[in-house]
């Protein structure tokens, strides 16, 4: 066919082929283990979470064939609460928060004018860890070994005395590993909107879905560490008897429930927001106009999650906890639906000033306002104290967070599924089965769960087995089960008609909904480089402003043209502004994030059958491999400024003081921050809080400690500049080298010191926190450790340059991390007995 | 609280309705944003908290002349109750407290979390180990109350039930001197 094309579509081939055989993964099965690509990844981690929510809605099924009639011999109650148990699980963890991030990674890229993620192996190892993190827990399931004490786990009920068997390891290490893979996303969105976007595309120029993900990814980075470090607490205190939640030795089970909602509240947001911004997203589109008010928006995304970060309280109205901070609590609880208002407006607003086209995704949209309204207006009646003193731990509650749930985020993401199906697989949906799917299933839905609201208001508590014939709940419990099965088959003719659509559809041209953002300027389905040349781009909606610009990127009009340096290349911007600042040199297939996450996962589900062993040697093969995986990029001469077209001359990534890897490793700080923050929130919240306190005895710092601790930490800090400075120039870096050293090691023999006449950490809370504590900086101390050693190898075979000095930069953060908190944790320790 | 989250549930149906009519129109910041974003959440949110606040300040456990002082003890799956005015009594899976009389109930558990609940005398609090909880009921007819653990306990929580039976005075005096009325 090339002979009869013209010089600018042949041009266009050619880009074409040149990028293909640099971005694509190799071909068959293979091809799924090692490819980074996030079209890949993306895919199939949207498959997988599907396949979760599969799962999920049967366990659904299992609950109301249970509660259709009273006194249901159809579970027994163990196994009842093994069931919802699971549902919520693997709703919440295996479904919801997966799912919108596999839709980030497979569109962020293409939204904000990129070929790909920031991390792409990071991308590649996260969706490993949760597809076997994921699968086992559904394997335990499946023996019987499941959770049985309700999603949220509370102890004493999830203590070894109430719940002796592994289902409770089953679900904390489990869960925390699914929780490190969200962390690995989430610092790859983060990366990636802040730094990867088209040329001249602004903070203000961004599309809102990347403003929704940015938001979304810091209060992952902010959220899931709590609850990482309440499942450690809860993992330890099981495994290893220290007492974080028992009471008789200075434990309280409270300290779970307020870093379990510390997370828990913000959660909800974080799987709102997606969805609310794929609303954003598509609603303009199917009104023909632009969105309404894009800076009001942006602001009520951000005070949303900020405002979220408040509320963890509210689900914990019926603790005791005193008036005042009840009422403080509550007036914040009902503050958070400003913002919400201003975003349901903002969207009604803008189909009043559009034209709205009742396309299948929009009719989507308009199931989400008819249920998240009501589910709105619900969670308002609660934050009212005595109506949720009423209706707490009813099936009102239930029926609530099935209407924010599923109104909120299933219906809209069916949307987004819809929407952008043609970019996935190049073909226009076909309409029929998908809008009976849509008539059954939303007014089924509503059947359900207003049946539920009633059943709660009438006492039913949830997470029953059963109940009496006299109660007179029957026929409400009858309907909402027929509701609930009309509402799965609702469920499997939607995924049965895109299953369909994805094969049997027509042919789409490009940009069938005729959006103006950038995700629409590639050819259907969207080619694994995305881009032919990275475009420049003047607006909010490029594609409204330039029609012709598909074409033009396709020729290569802009940066990066193609892959003359045969590698995979993108642009890098200025945060701000947008302008081209470097060019991120991205690595390519690797089965290196797949073995990763085996012995990861191995070492986080080993414990589970007693092999200690297996775990620690699984730990050194964590750190093993990634030894080497760092060790695989970078170079060992200087490449200089490139060519990036357009006339400009850029820098690789390689060659930067800041690269992605740097800021990288600060949004993983940020996350292991607020992780040390919780652990000091709970060494407060026992001492003032917990009954039986103080201890028996505190420990005496002396002086050997604190003077180790001082002056390592000094050396530690100073140490990683010296070296960045020499390397910077040209010098031997040895002396900075060997202070790093010297202080890490200082550190750690402070830690080790304070432990050596420490108490013991299985008599009291407070022994059990000061070897956490030390536990803190001796894991950091290693890393630190790790790091130097590996910098210091990199500077002896020449991988480190004046220009390339990133990586020394990247040791000073960890050790400047590690000297801070390591100081203030050794500090926490002493200080009650050094005034005492 | 039904009648005005219905309204304003409709309101918001209404203007959906209007707007999914296909004649664009001007949507000013001004309305859409400052008038229905934050104006109209705003005042419905103050008032309803505020009422919430009386509400709940009302049911709080305050110090009052006649009160009556109980304890109850929570366990997997039962009930122990104890009373201030009558030591050493002690009934189990049921409440006895006078009519009429505000009565505080002193809650803790001695194994998991669980929650006292009777809907018709009050909302529920939670029964925590290592923790006191203090929670007013007031029965305004001589009686018996449903009661349930409303927390989840495991295996027998489904059946973790009790009942509250409020006497009229002279009953209450007969229970108090261990006498079964
Ligand atoms: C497919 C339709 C669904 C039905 C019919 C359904 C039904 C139910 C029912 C009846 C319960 C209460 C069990 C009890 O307390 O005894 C429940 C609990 C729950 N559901 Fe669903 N559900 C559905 C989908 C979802 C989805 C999509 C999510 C989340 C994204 C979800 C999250 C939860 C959670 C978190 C719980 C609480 C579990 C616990 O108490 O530990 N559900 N569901």
């Amino acid at each position: 066919m090339t002979p009869r094309l013209g010089p600018r579509r042949s041009r266009a081939l050619q880009l074409h082929r040149k990028l293909i055989t640099v971005w694509s993964a190799p071909p068959g099965w293979r091809g799924w283990l090692v490819t980074t690509n996030n079209n890949d990844i993306g895919l199939l981690f949207l498959g997988v979470a599907t396949a979760f929510f599969v799962i999920g809605g049967l366990l659904a099924m299992l609950i109301r064939i249970q509660l259709a009639t009273p006194r249901s011999a159809f579970m027994a109650a163990e196994t009842y609460s093994q069931i919802f148990t699971m549902h919520g699980t693997v709703m919440m963890f295996l479904f919801a928060i997966p799912f919108f991030e596999a839709l980030s990674i497979l569109l962020l890229p293409g939204m904000l004018g990129t070929r790909d993620m920031a991390f792409p192996r990071l991308g590649a190892f996260g969706v490993w860890v949760y597809i076997f993190g994921g699968s086992a827990v559904i394997v335990a399931m499946i023996m019987g070994l499941a959770p049985d004490g309700g999603w949220f786990m509370y102890p004493p009920l999830s203590s070894t005395a109430f719940s002796p068997g592994i289902g409770a390891d089953v679900w904390l290490l489990g869960i925390t590993s699914i929780e490190v893979s969200a962390i690995a996303a989430a610092v790859e969105v983060v990366v990636t909107v802040l730094r990867y976007r088209a040329a001249g595309m602004s903070l203000a120029r961004m599309p809102i879905f990347a403003w929704y993900m940015l938001v979304v990814a810091l209060m992952i980075l902010t959220a899931f560490p709590p609850m990482i470090l309440g499942s450690v607490l809860l993992e330890v205190e099981r495994a290893l008897g220290w007492p974080f939640y028992r009471v008789e030795e200075g434990g309280d089970p409270l300290l779970w429930q307020h870093l379990f909602w510390l997370f828990g509240h913000p959660e909800v947001y974080i799987i709102f927001l997606p969805a609310a911004g794929m609303i954003g997203t598509i609603l303009p589109v199917m009104a023909r106009t632009q969105i309404l008010g894009y800076g009001w928006v942006v602001a009520a995304a951000i005070s949303l999650a900020v405002l979220s970060f408040g509320l963890w309280v509210h689900h914990m109205f019926a603790t005791g906890i005193p008036q005042l901070g009840l009422a403080f609590f509550s007036a914040a609880s009902t503050l958070v639906a400003v913002p919400t208002a201003v975003m349901v407006f903002a969207w009604i607003g803008t189909l009043w000033q559009g034209r709205p086209v009742m396309h299948l995704p929009m009719l989507w949209i308009l199931g989400f306002f008819a249920t998240f309204v009501i589910g709105g207006l619900t969670g308002v009646m609660l934050a009212i104290v005595p109506f949720d003193w009423q209706v707490h731990d009813t099936h009102f509650i239930v029926a609530h967070l099935h209407y924010v749930l599923i109104g909120g985020y299933v219906f809209p993401m069916i949307a987004a599924v819809y929407y952008f199906l043609p970019l996935l697989t190049g073909r226009h949906p076909q309409f029929r089965l998908g809008r009976i799917a849509f008539w059954v299933t939303v007014p089924a839905f509503h059947l359900t769960f207003l049946a539920m609201h009633w059943a709660g208001l009438l006492g039913q508590r949830r997470r029953i087995a059963t109940y009496e014939a006299e109660q007179g709940w029957e026929a409400i419990n009858f309907s909402a089960s027929i509701g609930a099965f009309a509402l799965a088959i609702g469920f499997a003719l939607v995924i049965l008609d895109l299953g369909l659509n994805a094969v049997l559809a027509p042919r789409s041209r490009r940009n069938p909904w005729a959006a103006g953002t950038l995700e629409w300027a590639v050819p259907l389905p969207s080619p694994v480089y995305g881009f032919g040349a990275i475009p420049v781009i003047e607006g909010r909606a490029p594609l409204d402003m330039d029609p012709a610009l598909p074409h033009r990127i396709a020729r290569g009009e802009g940066y990066l043209a193609g892959a003359d340096r045969h590698r995979r290349e993108t642009l890098i911007v200025d945060t701000a502004t947008g302008a081209p600042a470097q060019v991120a040199v991205l690595p390519g297939n690797s089965i290196l994030p797949f073995l990763l996450a085996i012995v990861t996962s191995l070492s986080f589900l080993a414990p589970l059958f007693g092999a200690h062993l297996v775990s620690a040697l699984a730990l050194v093969g964590v750190a093993g491999l990634a030894v080497f995986w760092a060790w695989t990029s970078g170079r060992k001469v200087d490449e200089g400024p490139v060519d990036a077209g357009l006339g400009q001359i850029l820098p690789t990534s390689h060659e930067v003081p800041d690269p992605p890897g740097w800021w990288g490793s600060l949004l993983l700080l940020l996350a292991d921050g607020v992780h040390f923050g919780s652990l000091l929130f709970g060494y407060a919240f026992l001492w003032t809080i917990a009954p039986n306190w103080p201890p028996p005895s505190w420990i005496t710092p002396g002086l050997v400690g604190p003077i180790l601790a001082g002056g390592g930490g000094l050396a530690l800090m100073f140490g990683p500049r010296r070296t960045v400075r020499a390397i910077s120039r040209s010098q031997p870096p040895r002396t900075g080298l060997a202070l790093t050293g010297v202080g890490v090691l200082a550190l750690a023999a402070a830690a080790g010191w304070m432990l050596r006449n420490g108490p013991d950490p299985t008599s009291h809370a407070f022994g059990a926190t000061v070897w956490l504590l030390a536990g803190h900086v001796l894991l950091h101390a290693v890393i630190t450790l790790i790091m130097l050693g590996f910098l210091a190898l990199r500077i002896w075979r020449g991988y480190t340059s004046p220009r390339r000095n990133g990586e020394a930069r990247i040791l000073q953060l960890w050790a400047d991390f590690t000297a801070v908190t390591g100081l203030l944790a050794l500090t926490a320790a002493w200080a009650p007995g050094a005034f005492a | 609280m039904l009648w005005s989250s219905g309204t304003i549930f409709v309101f918001v149906m209404v203007l959906l309705a209007v707007a999914l009519r296909r004649v664009p129109r001007i949507a000013t910041e001004r309305f859409w944003f400052w008038g229905l974003g934050v104006v109209f959440p705003l005042a419905i949110l103050a008032s309803l908290t505020l009422y919430g606040l009386i509400l709940g300040q009302r049911l709080a456990p305050v110090p009052a002349p006649d009160l009556v002082r109980v304890e109850a003890e929570a366990r997997q799956w039962a009930w122990t109750f104890r009373y201030a005015d009558a030591p050493g009594l002690v009934t189990h899976g049921l409440l006895h407290i006078p009519a009429g009389r505000p009565v505080d109930v002193d809650l803790t558990s001695v194994d998991v979390i669980h929650s006292f609940w009777v809907p018709r005398l009050a909302g529920k609090l939670d029964a925590i180990p290592g923790h006191v909880n203090r929670l007013r009921l007031s029965a305004d007819q001589p009686g018996d109350y449903a009661g349930a653990s409303a927390e989840f306990s495991g295996r027998g929580y489904t059946g973790h039930v009790f009942s509250v039976r409020a006497h009229a005075p002279a009953d209450w005096q007969t229970f108090l001197q261990g006498m079964n009325p």
